[in-house]
């Protein structure tokens, strides 16, 4: 397969970036999306040119690296499936195929197609944990969980924190990656002693970020390579809904 | 320290939810008044006459009209204010846009929220002028407001009835969303509850259209004249 690149290239987080056109040829299908990159990084290097920056890690679809955004998709045309486990078989010869960082005030660019997602780190620090003992693993059965609340939590749980649902939302929100984590940690017993605080204090870090508020428009779950749920976000909104109301009453006795 | 959670945007969220409510039953109570023409023009006037004096003799003339507006625009106006400071925010939220933009994944009814609620603010502006107080109506007898809806749509005057079906059309395309976008927002939680408020939100935005385009249409028609 012969294809034209064109890439967002800009060389610091000060530059102002552009698209750069690319030529590659002889590209296998077999090839995932990122061993094509990197066959055109090989030729730029041996050309001397500077290599084109992406995040990449695992490889296998788990860790939520590889952000680009693919002809206007993040992750690419096929659904449910990270750009690491995208074949470029599913482009015909003689395609142009754009590729872009995420773009988000919240997600910088650092060079290229690499942007700061530490925005999202502030999100969890703010309250996507539960306070447990440590020490020996619990035994299994300590805490019964119903089977259909497992299962939502574990759906909710599948988020690798790829940033995709930021660069797909018109508003530029991160509500269904604050959403998984609520749904997540809310469904389990063990989330129960910090659930109205965390609703709080991550939706007020997610404000703080940067990132735009959340109108349901619907874009991210279809871009999420892991399938989040849309309902995921009406969680979060009504335990935002019962933790105001229960702070507010807090505050009013406490004078 | 707590933060008022309107400061938020689920907060602000909320607001919209809960205003944008109040507003769609007022348009459920406005269709069926309006449906009223249908009974001709004696059901029409004291239907109109009515709204007046709704609560007397507890409340003096119009006091009721009046509360009424009052809470309308209060919650035309908190609308309005969220939309807003969420727009301003969201275009904050992404300073460098895509080179290629996607094709759309959701609706395009929640796409054209924006656009759609100023279109349909100019449009109750208009209305009002029209219809209530009787400035750019063609009669604009207060005390037979079916001969000022019968003078409104008549078939050579078809651009007001154009413009009050693309209003409408508005409306129906804003509630779509609106509605399904609410009731997530108020905390419907479900994927089989997602399935029923979108199926609800269209259904109900289709009846509400249907209903308000009766009207015009009648009288273009001559059902009503």
């Amino acid at each position: 397969m012969n294809l034209t690149l064109r890439i967002w290239r800009q060389q610091g987080p000060q530059d102002k970036g552009r698209m750069v056109s690319y030529q590659v040829t002889d590209v296998s299908p077999d090839m995932s999306f990122l061993e094509m990159l990197d066959v055109l990084n090989e030729r730029l290097i041996l050309e001397g040119e500077e290599p084109v920056a992406f995040d990449h890690d695992c490889r296998e679809g788990i860790c939520g690296a590889c952000s680009m955004v693919i002809n206007g998709t993040p992750h690419g045309p096929q659904k449910m499936t990270t750009t690491c486990q995208l074949h470029m078989r599913t482009f015909s010869d003689g395609d142009t195929i754009d590729i872009e960082p995420w773009r988000a005030k919240a997600f910088p660019v650092i060079k290229d197609l690499v942007v700061n997602r530490g925005a999202f780190d502030k999100i969890i620090q703010a309250g996507g944990y539960i306070s447990a003992p440590t020490g020996s693993a619990p035994e299994a059965h300590a805490t019964p969980v119903p089977k259909a609340d497992a299962d939502a939590a574990f759906e909710a749980a599948e988020c690798i924190g790829c940033g995709a649902c930021v660069a797909a939302c018109p508003n530029g929100s991160a509500m269904l990656f604050t959403a998984a984590k609520i749904t997540h940690l809310g469904l389990m017993p063990q989330g129960q002693p910090e659930r109205d605080s965390r609703v709080l204090d991550m939706v007020a870090a997610h404000d703080e970020a940067g990132f735009g508020g959340c109108t349901n428009a619907g874009e991210c779950t279809p871009a999420c390579p892991k399938g989040i749920p849309l309902a995921t976000i009406g969680r979060l909104n009504r335990d935002f809904l019962a933790a105001s109301r229960k702070r507010s009453g807090e505050t009013a006795t406490a004078g | 320290m707590t933060a008022s959670p309107i400061r938020s945007t689920v907060g602000k969220k909320i607001l919209m939810a809960v205003t944008g409510i109040l507003l769609v039953l007022f348009l459920v109570l406005h269709m069926v008044g309006n449906l009223k023409i249908f009974f001709g023009a004696e059901s029409f006037d004291h239907y109109a006459h009515w709204l007046r004096s709704i609560g007397n003799p507890l409340l003096p003339e119009t006091w009721f009209l009046w509360i009424q507006r009052a809470v309308l625009t209060f919650a035309v106006l908190g609308h309005i204010w969220a939309a807003t400071a969420l727009a301003l925010r969201a275009r904050a939220a992404r300073p460098v846009r895509y080179a290629h933009r996607g094709k759309v994944q959701g609706s395009y009814a929640a796409r054209t929220m924006r656009w759609g609620g100023v279109i349909i603010l100019l449009f109750v502006i208009y209305h009002i002028l029209d219809l209530t107080t009787g400035h750019l109506n063609p009669v604009g007898d207060k005390a037979h407001p079916y001969g000022n809806v019968v003078a409104d749509f008549a078939p050579d005057r078809w651009y007001v009835t154009l413009f009050y079906t693309l209003a409408v059309v508005s409306v129906g395309f804003h509630l779509r969303h609106g509605l399904y976008s609410a009731l997530r927002t108020l905390g419907q939680q479900t994927k089989h509850g997602e399935r029923r408020a979108r199926a609800f939100a269209l259904g109900f935005a289709v009846v509400l259209c249907a209903g308000y385009l009766s009207v015009p249409f009648a009288v273009l028609t001559g059902l009503v004249g």
